[in-house]
């Protein structure tokens, strides 16, 4: 059941938003909503409750162009603005966060590296495959024993003679992991830490799925094993990155993407939440009409816009080329955090419904908790830019 | 093979429609604008008919400015290009058909595709009136289309069931839901898009055929009546309003 809510078709637009947007960017973003709103809402709430990923939606939108799409035309991809991303995150955000994390592990976490850091035979592969849905990606950072801190992993990769790496190592909470094709694996080297494309069916590379999650239950999460998995230099090793800066350098991609969605899911739970408010009669009147309901309402509506205007002025400074990851961290904390508020708080509006899977509000909010999480904690990006504003590193 | 789509713009469904103060129009504030719906049909017909034996689809919208989100959204979709004649697009059909009509005689298409109705106004006229005006055959309501070397096989919705039409083109043909799916514009299409231009023409100047008088929301339902009483009673009661105020029998 899609709910009562399947019928918005307008995003939240307080402050006159839209009109900061280019006309691509407007029919991207329409492109997205349309297609969440015929294909995901009437389905997605019986995959959370199965703890299923829509696989089949998979094909459909590398037809549309939504994994990685503002990489370059030559490799398949569309050349589109930072913040016709942005708004396309927003938009699979609305219908889940498991659809998201999907697209931004995609674009961001895979495409991506391969993209900066990859040989033109590795970006000639696979980023054409990519970019289509036909092959699947995840990134392999987070250990079982090293989350905030993954400088300190464990995975080791050494080479072996005849242009060959031995790779040994567990990774765990891995987004699209048992039903990736490639997995981009960071392990530590005598050189420090490089990045590996290692392909499903590599004899000793597994990747089991992690069950039991409250939340993200859409989204397919995976331990990766590997065990003295063999791979090719040439094909695997990403020859044009050494050091954490590489993949915190693709968290930097998906975190700017992050910051667009979670406001998409709050988008959905303040619509659903003032809706309901509206129509709800308690005490002979709408609920809306009681100053504490319209004090939360207010506050969603409030902090939603402001999330929306920072992150468009992240889009254009990333456009331009001049913003630093500091802001893009700033930006994720700010929006997911007040996000998991208008989705807590939209939550109480609801009652005993906001409980429901008739709404999309519960599922949204429980996805949130882990976009708090992931990415770097709320916790560490305050400390990046208590860093950034006092020159102290707080978090050693 | 050129096929010309005829799209119009038209208030989204969720608008709340306001009258505007002349008492005779939709007042334009706050209305978000979108492609008829049977509009959108018919350029995903075009648009297939492309794929499948080639053809060359342009797309045309009477309106103002705001209409060529419309055409935009056509060359996302597809079209390989777009005409906005500037004129009153929400207005009469025959005088829409008209400006139409002048536009495309002499230009060759073979077919013309359009919406069977307008979502909203839905006085289903323009198509006919179009086809009639430029003399060539017509099918409506049209919900599967088959073309052939220079003819057309179409099978269309009536009172209770279905009619197959065969004529020659060129002809008009307007879309019913069911005619195909529409598809969404990919991203690819939106940027491709960007390069293409919007040609913008006056509209043909054309005599009116009919003039909105006035223009006027439901009135507001009134509030529901609770019936008292026991179940015959309240039989008694409904029976007696049933004839007495809404006179049904
Ligand atoms: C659903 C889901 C999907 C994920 N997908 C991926 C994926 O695709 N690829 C991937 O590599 N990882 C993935 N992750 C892992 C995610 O990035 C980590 O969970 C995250 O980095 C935090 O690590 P941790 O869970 O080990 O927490 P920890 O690092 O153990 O942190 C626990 C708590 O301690 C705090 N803390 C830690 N260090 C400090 C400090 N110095 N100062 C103050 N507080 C501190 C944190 O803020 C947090 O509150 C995913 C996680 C989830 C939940
Ligand atoms: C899992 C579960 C089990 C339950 N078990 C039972 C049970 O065993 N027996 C039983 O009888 N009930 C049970 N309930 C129902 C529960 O007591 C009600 O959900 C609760 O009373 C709230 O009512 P509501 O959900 O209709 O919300 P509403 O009353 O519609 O409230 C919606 C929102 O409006 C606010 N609001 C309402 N009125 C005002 C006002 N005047 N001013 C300001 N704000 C207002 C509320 O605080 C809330 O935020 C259960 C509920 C749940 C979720």
């Amino acid at each position: 059941m899609a709910g009562a809510y399947a019928t918005f078709t307008h995003i939240t637009d307080y402050m006159g938003f839209e009109g900061l947007l280019t006309e691509e960017e407007r029919m991207i973003r329409e492109t997205a909503r349309k297609f969440v709103n015929a294909e995901v809402l009437p389905i997605i709430e019986k995959h959370a409750q199965d703890q299923t990923f829509p696989k089949h939606l998979i094909p459909k939108m590398g037809e549309l162009g939504f994994y990685g799409p503002s990489l370059p035309e030559e490799y398949g991809c569309m050349g589109v603005s930072n913040v016709a991303y942005g708004l396309l995150m927003y938009e699979l955000e609305r219908g889940d966060s498991g659809l998201r994390s999907f697209a931004s592990v995609q674009g961001s976490l895979v495409m991506w590296p391969i993209y900066a850091y990859g040989s033109e035979e590795q970006k000639k592969y696979w980023l054409p495959k990519l970019a289509a849905g036909e092959k699947i990606g995840c990134f392999g950072l987070t250990e079982p024993d090293f989350g905030s801190n993954p400088g300190g992993m464990l995975t080791k990769a050494v080479r072996e003679p005849g242009g060959k790496w031995r790779i040994n190592g567990t990774k765990m909470w891995i987004t699209n992991g048992t039903v990736a094709d490639v997995a981009v694996v960071w392990a530590q080297t005598e050189d420090g830490i490089r990045g590996f494309l290692v392909e499903k069916g590599t004899p000793g590379f597994s990747a089991p799925e992690m069950k039991g999650k409250w939340s993200l239950r859409a989204s397919t999460t995976s331990e990766l094993v590997l065990e003295d998995v063999i791979v090719d230099e040439k094909a695997s090793l990403l020859p044009n990155v050494k050091g954490l800066k590489g993949p915190l350098g693709c968290l930097t991609q998906a975190r700017y993407g992050i910051a667009w969605g979670a406001l998409g899911a709050a988008d959905a739970c303040y619509q659903c939440a003032l809706d309901y408010a509206k129509s709800r009669i308690q005490f002979d009147k709408p609920i809306a009409s009681f100053q504490l309901q319209q004090e939360k309402l207010a506050w969603m509506v409030t902090e939603l816009t402001k999330g929306q205007l920072l992150v468009h002025q992240l889009g254009r400074l990333k456009d331009a080329k001049t913003y630093t990851p500091a802001q893009v961290s700033m930006a994720k904390m700010n929006n997911v955090n007040v996000s998991l508020e208008i989705c807590r708080k939209a939550r109480t509006i609801l009652g005993a419904n906001g409980i429901l899977d008739e709404y999309p509000v519960m599922r949204h909010m429980a996805n949130l908790e882990s976009v708090y999480t992931y990415e770097g904690t709320h916790d560490m990006h305050t400390l990046v830019i208590g860093q950034e504003v006092t020159g102290i590193p707080a978090y050693r | 093979m050129k096929i010309l789509v005829a799209l119009k713009q038209v208030p989204d469904t969720e608008t709340k429609i306001k009258v505007a103060a002349d008492g005779k129009s939709l007042d334009p504030a706050d209305v978000k604008w979108i492609t008829s719906p049977y509009d959108e049909y018919a350029l995903e017909e075009a648009i297939r008919i492309k794929e499948g034996k080639g053809a060359e689809v342009m797309a045309l919208s009477v309106g103002g400015d705001t209409a060529k989100d419309v055409l935009k959204n056509a060359l996302a979709l597809g079209a390989d290009s777009a005409v906005l004649l500037k004129g009153d697009g929400q207005g009469d059909a025959f005088a829409v058909a008209q400006m139409i009509a002048a536009y495309a005689k002499d230009k060759g298409f073979d077919l013309i595709l359009c919406g069977n109705k307008g979502l909203g106004g839905d006085n289903a006229a323009m198509g006919p009136m179009l086809a009639e005006l430029l003399g060539v055959a017509q099918a409506n309501v049209v919900v599967k289309l088959e073309l052939g070397e220079g003819t057309f096989k179409a099978e269309r919705e009536i009172e209770g069931g279905s009619e197959v039409v065969e004529g020659a083109l060129p002809a008009v043909i307007t879309a019913q839901k069911g005619l195909n799916e529409p598809r969404y514009a990919s991203l690819k299409g939106i940027m491709a898009a960007k390069k293409k231009t919007i040609e913008e023409l006056d509209a043909a100047a054309v005599t009116a055929g009919a003039q909105v008088s006035a223009l006027a929301l439901p009135p507001e339902r009134p509030a529901g009546r609770l019936l008292q009483g026991d179940a015959p009673a309240q039989a008694q009661a409904l029976l007696q309003a049933l004839k007495d105020e809404a006179k049904v029998f």
